[in-house]
């Protein structure tokens, strides 16, 4: 599980499918042992909080257990060694493997190595399938459908490794994407490249309360403070993309606005409570997919 | 080298390697794979945008005393896939190779990505699948990073 881009479309559904089994499990109603005598390791080279305990809750729910380190100082990282060797080495220690790394492509070299199976937790600026698929679970669910809709992406959309990961996916249904950020955070030539040679769809604005009035979905980023040399500017910037209860006021009665988290300000604290706002929904949605997925990928898993 | 006669515009070489149909311009290119440079105490003669039957214009890079190595071949089908390379012994053609552009590359060149995991000190042989020769671009496999033609020409 490295990157979206090798799954095909009904494996998408399937996944989504087979997660609708884990809400129950997930939200305490029922307790599981599918996974027990099971071993997953975190190796997260950079911090996470939510991927990281998501993955660790997904499988103590399922009975399995976890190890690992939550970040690369206490990993031998430290020491000089190289991710082939820790792979080579943590491999013996666990029966999947969960990475995360701020290097790219760094997923696709350990599952290369590994004899376990690699789940992909965000490497560098690219990609971050399990987010991706709690994403689209959470617009399947709470829409009904993926098919059909506009979804507008909005903030950091240059080195937000969320926003690429699911534009590629979303290539695979039939969407309508507007891409809405600054303009030294737009999306990276290669993505959109590769988005336009799929056929989608894409438009790129700077007009939110437009797209806010037209799309289905409309999901939010963070933009980072250390991606802009001037303070002033950022302050400029910020105000730009983010919203409030009143900006969503035109908006669709089915849209909804979602956000991977963490937030800063670009969601105001007003939105909590409007029947738009899906944030903490598809955080528990994580949670679902994750013990889906690890299911699947340990072979424990019957229709 | 019918097609040079009969102005025949460099010397026959006795020994050595001839690489020809270079893509106009390019041969500046091929010297610097080559490494020739003002150490250099082989022959060396060159010619720019040659008439030529098959390509409009060509040019072509005479080495004596010299045959190629198997990673400048590899770095010279990159930067102009028709060339061919002719090894000269005493005066004749001995062996005529046609380099062509592979769909992936190795060892060749490094992603110019400092982010991506290849540049990290890992034991990975450098990978490129060619997404297209002319105009050349490259992508590496680990970090999805397209290279264009100037940024794989300054690693020469």
């Amino acid at each position: 599980m490295v990157d979206l881009k090798d799954f095909s479309r009904d494996e998408v559904d399937y996944i989504l499918k087979v997660s609708e089994n884990f809400e129950p499990i997930a939200n305490g109603k029922k307790r599981s042992k599918m996974l027990q005598g099971y071993v997953l390791c975190n190796m997260f080279f950079e911090p996470s909080t939510r991927t990281r305990l998501s993955f660790s809750s997904a499988m103590m729910r399922l009975g399995g257990s976890v190890t690992g380190f939550a970040s690369g100082s206490v990993s031998s990282a430290s020491k000089g060694e190289s991710l082939s060797d820790t792979v080579r080495v943590v491999e013996n220690y666990c029966d999947v493997m969960v990475l995360r790394s701020s290097l790219e492509g760094a997923a696709r070299l350990a599952a290369d190595i590994s004899s376990k199976p690699v789940i992909n937790a965000g490497d560098g600026t690219r990609q971050h399938p399990t987010q991706t698929l709690l994403d689209l679970y959470t617009i399947s669910k709470e829409i009904g459908t993926i098919d059909g809709l506009k979804v507008a992406l909005v903030g950091d959309l240059k080195y937000g490794r969320t926003v690429h990961s699911l534009s590629y996916a979303l290539t695979m249904f039939d969407v309508e994407l507007s891409f809405v950020s600054p303009p030294e955070l737009s999306m990276p030539e290669e993505v959109v490249s590769d988005l336009k040679a799929e056929g989608l769809r894409v438009e790129t604005t700077d007009d939110l309360s437009h797209v806010i009035e037209s799309s289905d979905v409309v999901y939010m980023t963070r933009i980072q403070k250390e991606r802009f040399p001037d303070p002033m500017e950022y302050e400029r910037m910020k105000g730009a993309y983010s919203i409030d209860s009143t900006m969503l006021e035109g908006a669709k009665e089915n849209m909804i606005v979602m956000h991977p988290l963490p937030r800063i300000d670009e969601i105001s604290t007003t939105v909590d409570s409007s029947p738009h706002a899906r944030y903490f929904q598809q955080a528990f949605y994580g949670l679902v997919v994750r013990m889906a997925l690890l299911s699947l990928v340990l072979g424990k898993w019957r229709d | 080298m019918s097609e040079e006669r009969p102005e025949l515009r460099v010397q026959k070489i006795r020994e050595g390697t001839v690489i020809d149909h270079i893509k106009a311009g390019y041969s500046l290119a091929v010297l610097k794979i080559l490494g020739v440079n003002k150490d250099s105490k082989k022959v060396v003669s060159l010619a720019m945008n040659v008439p030529s039957s098959k390509t409009d214009r060509k040019d072509v890079v005479k080495v004596e005393g010299r045959a190629l190595y198997r990673s400048e071949l590899n770095k010279i089908s990159l930067i102009t896939p028709d060339a061919t390379i002719n090894t000269i012994e005493d005066y004749r053609v001995k062996k005529k190779v046609t380099v062509s552009l592979p769909k992936r590359i190795e060892n060749t060149v490094n992603c110019i990505n400092p982010n991506c995991i290849t540049n990290a000190g890992e034991p990975i042989v450098p990978t490129f699948n060619v997404v297209s020769s002319n105009p050349l671009r490259l992508r590496c496999p680990y970090c999805g990073k397209f290279m264009e033609e100037k940024e794989i020409l300054d690693q020469f």
